[in-house]
């Protein structure tokens, strides 16, 4: 058994720094390449590249990136598992298929495909059978949106990950998996741990949520000490060494740019955090209230004595459902009175929709320079401000009145206060809402299914 | 005397739906008792009032000297339905750092807090 297994984070998000992963396998040593291209709505875009075209609906991303990495992973027998599948994961499979005999590596890839976590044709098989899918955050039926579902999708964890490295997998590719189950997956693959063995389990968890998003804990985004962090130019994405015990270190390669330190973990390990004595993943129930970091050297931390306890008898699903329409609309006013003038021009737009007689579930008007972030927190606006940006958003279900607001922004230049500019990108674009609704289901209900193919 | 939090902490926020959570971090081991008792979750709610129109939770990590913070329906209906510029209330993490707390002058001395804020 290896006594230290390499996992480097490529890909903080769906549209992260296209040459992090090709920085990660080129940099240094590492044993696996971990890549989380799905966001929350991602997989209701993919669906609908996969009903315009049947061959589409996976990250093309992914494609590209493997053509260049490709060849260094495998003589290096560097692996890749990554959930970039999307919808179509046996397409994103056959993809790197062809990149890999176009580059003259046939015979020599194997690639684990994971799927089983697509619900969509399933939905009313689930409804007819009481299965309701409630709205975790709201406690609404899935019945009430039905006709306006667009993907659904289980998380699967690290498990049919494990399966698919058994069989010999070097590229992994899954659909919606979580992403702790990315980083997970390949601990257990290297040190066997039992599917019962909940606070190795808890551990690698939590190595996977403080690298999931890339270099948000090796110095992007962190407010400890922002302004010494050296060379965010080439901010070197973390690597997490694993070992047998479950303990590990968070580093990156040497050379590169960030920080990591105690306060730069503590920051992600609090990122997007609910009751920390339960972050419930499908393989186990970790308790971040027992995590211990040391520092460990420079950019180094080691992380240990994490508890975890058995998981829970459910599944997360993530369904899309369109949820009508919404567009923004911004103008920038200066100096002197910048921020009267944006009030006054945010009146005068309101009193012509409501003349219009246009009605919305919500109009949000905000200042930019005066209240974006802050809210009332932010106090008083100095009457000296250099400018301010009114930025005005509306929502509702019917898309000709929000087109119709649209059309009420630029003439606020000539009819409205002075001093204003900022309206060279034309109308605001009108954007359908594609909504998240996040539901539970029955593990039993859920079979992931693993195989491999030769390229 | 008076402090900003952000003298004595740092923060990440987040979101999750429609709920915004903001994890405080002490900027050193002997801070934490401080955020302890001063940041209770009915200060943090009349902190963000106009901005959180829902419950405050209040989860504590010891280990971390930190606290986690769950600020109830205070991202405009979240995700993608959200209107706002912060829809994922990224920066409500600061918004918390802007409170000011009272610290009796013996422990802010015994802290370093009446040196480091000049006085």
């Amino acid at each position: 058994m290896k006594q230290k297994v390499r996992i480097a984070a490529g890909q903080g998000f769906w549209g992260d720094l296209p040459d992090a992963p090709v920085r990660q396998v080129e940099g240094g040593p590492i044993d696996y390449l971990m890549l989380d291209y799905l966001a929350e709505v991602t997989m209701s875009i993919m669906q609908k590249q996969k009903a315009r075209d049947p061959n589409a609906g996976y990250a093309r991303d992914f494609v590209s990136l493997m053509n260049e990495i490709l060849p260094a992973c495998v003589d290096r027998g560097i692996k890749v598992v990554a959930n970039a599948g999307g919808v179509n994961v046996e397409g994103c499979a056959n993809a790197i298929v062809d990149v890999a005999r176009k580059l003259d590596y046939s015979g020599k890839v194997k690639i684990g495909i994971v799927t089983g976590d697509d619900l969509l044709e399933r939905i009313d098989d689930f409804i007819t059978r009481g299965i309701e899918l409630r709205n975790m955050d709201t406690d609404e039926v899935l019945a009430s949106v039905r006709d306006r579902i667009q993907s659904a999708n289980a998380y699967l964890g690290a498990a049919p990950i494990v399966e698919a490295l058994g069989k010999g997998a070097q590229i992994v590719i899954t659909g919606r998996a979580t992403d702790t189950g990315l980083t997970l997956g390949p601990m257990i693959h290297e040190f066997g741990w039992a599917e019962n063995d909940w606070n190795k389990l808890a551990a690698g968890t939590i190595a996977g949520h403080i690298i999931e998003c890339g270099a948000q804990c090796s110095g992007g985004n962190c407010q400890y000490e922002w302004e010494t962090i050296p060379d965010l130019v080439s901010v070197g994405f973390p690597i997490a060494e694993a070992s047998p015990d479950a303990s590990f270190v968070i580093t990156k390669h040497n050379g590169t740019g960030g920080r990591i330190n105690v306060p730069s973990i503590k920051e992600q390990l609090v990122y997007e955090m609910g009751d920390p004595h339960e972050y419930i993943t499908p393989d186990c129930v970790a308790d971040f209230t027992t995590i211990q970091l040391a520092e460990d050297g420079p950019d180094r931390v080691r992380v240990f004595g994490i508890k975890g306890r058995p998981s829970t008898e459910f599944l997360k699903v993530s369904i899309s459902y369109s949820a009508g329409y919404k567009a923004v609309g911004t103008l920038v006013y200066a100096w002197p009175d910048a921020y009267e003038k944006a009030r006054t021009a945010d009146k005068i737009l309101r009193g012509r929709l409501e003349r219009l007689g246009l009605s919305f579930d919500q109009i949000l008007t905000e200042f930019v320079g005066v209240n974006a972030t802050h809210g009332p927190l932010a106090g008083k606006p100095s009457p000296d401000l250099a400018e301010v940006q009114l930025r005005v958003g509306v929502r509702g279900n019917d898309r000709s009145a929000v087109e119709r607001f649209t059309k009420e922004i630029a003439p606020l230049i000539l009819t409205g206060p002075p001093s204003v500019t900022g309206f060279a990108g034309g109308r605001p674009k009108v954007k359908e809402i594609v909504a998240y609704w996040p539901a539970l289901i029955p593990k039993s209900e859920i079979t992931p299914q693993v195989e491999t193919i030769e390229a | 005397m008076r402090i900003r939090l952000r003298e004595i902490a740092h923060a990440r926020s987040g979101d999750k739906g429609d709920t915004a959570n903001v994890g405080v971090i002490a900027l050193r081991d002997e801070f934490y008792p401080l955020l302890v008792r001063e940041l209770t979750a009915a200060r943090v709610k009349n902190h963000f009032k106009g901005i959180c129109k829902g419950e405050v939770e209040r989860f504590d990590l010891p280990n971390l000297g930190a606290l986690n913070f769950l600020l109830h329906e205070s991202l405009g209906g979240g995700g993608t339905l959200s209107l706002m510029t912060d829809a994922q209330g990224k920066t409500l993490s600061t918004a918390l750092l802007r409170m000011e707390i009272e610290v009796p002058d013996p422990e802010a001395k015994q802290l370093g807090l009446a040196k480091a804020n000049g006085s």
